[in-house]
């Protein structure tokens, strides 16, 4: 029962990596590799925050505004310097793994005896899950339900912003560069932003991911771009061609099957080593299945 | 009102020689007039739209739209007053976005963006009045993603965008050229009645001769990067396709005479 619910609970934290992975790849086509440095920056740099004694919360919010800052840099590059996309991103993922490892000062920090958000949050939850009858599993559960009230804070908030002018313009910009250019939208700025948030969200997963397994290390970051695309294409082939709000929570329920994929794979006996090299299968799986389902193209829109 | 002064734009191909694309053009278009461009592939035309809307740097020269001296603006800052309409509708709509949300972006065409809820009844109301005056039906489609309309369709939901606030300079970048004949009559009856109804200046670029005699108020052939053919008025009005075709054919014919490798054969034979 623990280790079931602490599946769903890593599933439903990394379902913010896929969301970051969401705004930067679906909406902006921007394959963004800083994920893998952004995501280790929001752990170490909240990490080190709790440490130092500073509010769970501030330095959980901390992680994630560090995250949009190494998002931005990404699209500064991509957006003034005209780097592509890929070498952007690589430029200031491989920085980032020098900064990660100057803010921890050491390659693992734990979190040991250190008052974190997810405990203050699980102890609201607590009498309700131990009412409810999940006995030893209480915590877990807790946990479960804080996580899970965090990502749906994160999809209402994506689906509100990318509803408004600025959120709408950005989509615009990231689908058809001409058409936002031609309206008087300045789109190196929109994928800045665009970057920002969608690094914001990831270091957001690193840094409660510190706190679910309570320690900080500077490798943990290392695969995570392919995670998010794992988890956003399988969204995708769950529930096929939908709007914004659905294509949000497709995404979500990606990461979590995907999760219970890999959970289900490592029961049935697959080495931890072929960990990586099954989720890249998954993702050539999740790209292909599409084209193979669908029987003959789309016809073409312009005419 | 458009006005175009001593306009240069020069390439040269690696090697090459220096080509002036557009070379010297000055015109001025004054306010509510619709002007019809063509020209041969390759004669600039393109590459003066181009300058105009900002998508290419000028060499020389300078370009004015209602007072306002553009020339050194980045393409997105002269959509405050310049509207556009591409040849390929992919490159004018966003095709993820539904038919309403284009239309969002476009309200907001020159202004600042805000937080503001980008797609508030009021426009929906707006959008689905305006798409209806002028292709009935079309009201019915706002939520649908643009990517699953026709070219046509599209081409109408971009002059819809263009103008939403009326531009003062609206440009059409051979915006029928890519659809089929029915579905590029009924963008240039939609684009015909708009320019009227908004009494808006207009710069149209075709490659359709019966499109160039029977539409504008005046009419510019660009061949070899300059003006060679500027008719308005009466002249414009009674222009018929034949007879830009017979021009065309003189221009061609003169370029012939032109080619130094015509010349060369002529002296050898001479």
């Amino acid at each position: 029962m623990i280790t079931l619910l602490a599946t769903w609970t890593f599933g439903v934290t990394l379902a913010l990596v896929a969301l970051g992975v969401f705004v930067s790849y679906r909406l902006f086509a921007f394959p963004d590799i800083t994920t893998d440095g952004s995501f280790t920056l929001g752990a170490v740099t909240t990490t080190v925050l709790l440490v130092a004694g500073h509010d769970p919360a501030l330095a959980t919010l901390g992680g994630a505004a560090a995250g949009a800052a190494a998002g931005a840099c990404t699209g500064l590059l991509h957006a003034i310097l005209g780097i592509e996309p890929l070498l952007s991103g690589i430029l200031v993922t491989t920085a980032l793994s020098s900064v990660n490892l100057v803010v921890l000062g050491r390659s693992n920090v734990p979190l040991a005896g250190t008052a974190t958000l997810l405990d203050r949050a699980e102890a609201i939850f607590l009498p309700a899950t131990t009412a409810a009858g999940f006995g030893d599993a209480a915590a877990e559960a807790a946990r479960l339900i804080v996580m899970l009230s965090a990502v749906g804070i994160a999809v209402l908030f994506l689906w509100t912003f990318f509803r408004t002018n600025l959120g709408t313009a950005m989509r615009a910009g990231g689908d058809t560069a001409t058409m936002a250019r031609a309206l008087g939208r300045n789109t190196g700025l929109l994928t800045v932003a665009g970057l920002a948030i969608a690094n914001a969200l990831t270091a957001l997963s690193g840094a409660f991911v510190a706190q679910v397994q309570g320690f900080a290390d500077v490798q943990m970051g290392i695969g995570m771009v392919v995670w998010g695309m794992a988890s956003v294409f399988l969204g995708a082939a769950l529930v096929g061609p939908v709007r914004l709000g659905g294509a949000l929570v497709a995404t979500v329920a990606g990461s979590i099957t995907f999760r219970l994929l890999v959970a289900s794979a490592l029961r049935a006996g697959l080495h931890p080593d072929w960990l990586k090299a099954a989720t890249a299968l998954v993702v050539l799986a999740a790209l292909i299945a599409p084209r193979l389902l669908t029987r003959r193209p789309q016809a073409s829109a312009a005419r | 009102m458009l006005d175009v002064r001593h306009a240069t734009v020069a390439f040269s191909a690696p090697g090459g020689p220096l080509v002036r694309a557009v070379d010297d053009v000055s015109f001025t278009i004054p306010a509510g007039t619709f002007v019809v461009v063509i020209g041969t592939n390759g004669s600039g035309k393109s590459t003066l739209l181009g300058a105009i809307a900002g998508t290419v740097r000028l060499d020389a020269g300078s370009i004015h739209v209602a007072g306002h001296d553009l020339t050194g603006w980045r393409e997105n800052r002269r959509a405050r007053y310049v509207g556009r309409v591409f040849q390929d509708p992919r490159a004018g709509t966003a095709s993820s976005l539904s038919v309403l949300e284009n239309i969002a972006v476009a309200a907001c065409r020159g202004r600042p963006v805000g937080l503001g809820w980008a797609t508030p009844q009021r426009l929906r109301a707006e959008a689905a009045q305006r798409l209806a005056a002028i292709q009935p039906g079309l009201e019915k489609r706002l939520d649908q993603p643009i990517g699953s309309m026709s070219g046509g369709q599209r081409q109408i939901v971009s002059l819809v965008m263009a103008t939403w606030h009326r531009p003062e300079l609206l440009l059409l970048d051979e915006h029928t050229a890519a659809l089929d004949p029915a579905s590029a009559d009924r963008v240039v009856q939609a684009t015909a009645k708009l320019v009227r109804d908004q009494k808006l200046t207009a710069l149209m670029v075709t490659h359709s001769l019966e499109q160039a005699a029977r539409l504008g108020d005046r009419l510019l052939l660009v061949h070899r990067g300059k003006i060679a053919v500027d008719v308005e008025g009466g002249a414009k009005r009674r222009l018929s396709p034949e007879d830009l075709a017979s021009r065309f054919d003189r221009l061609r014919r003169a370029d012939q005479l032109d080619d130094p490798a015509a010349r060369t054969l002529r002296d050898l034979y001479a």
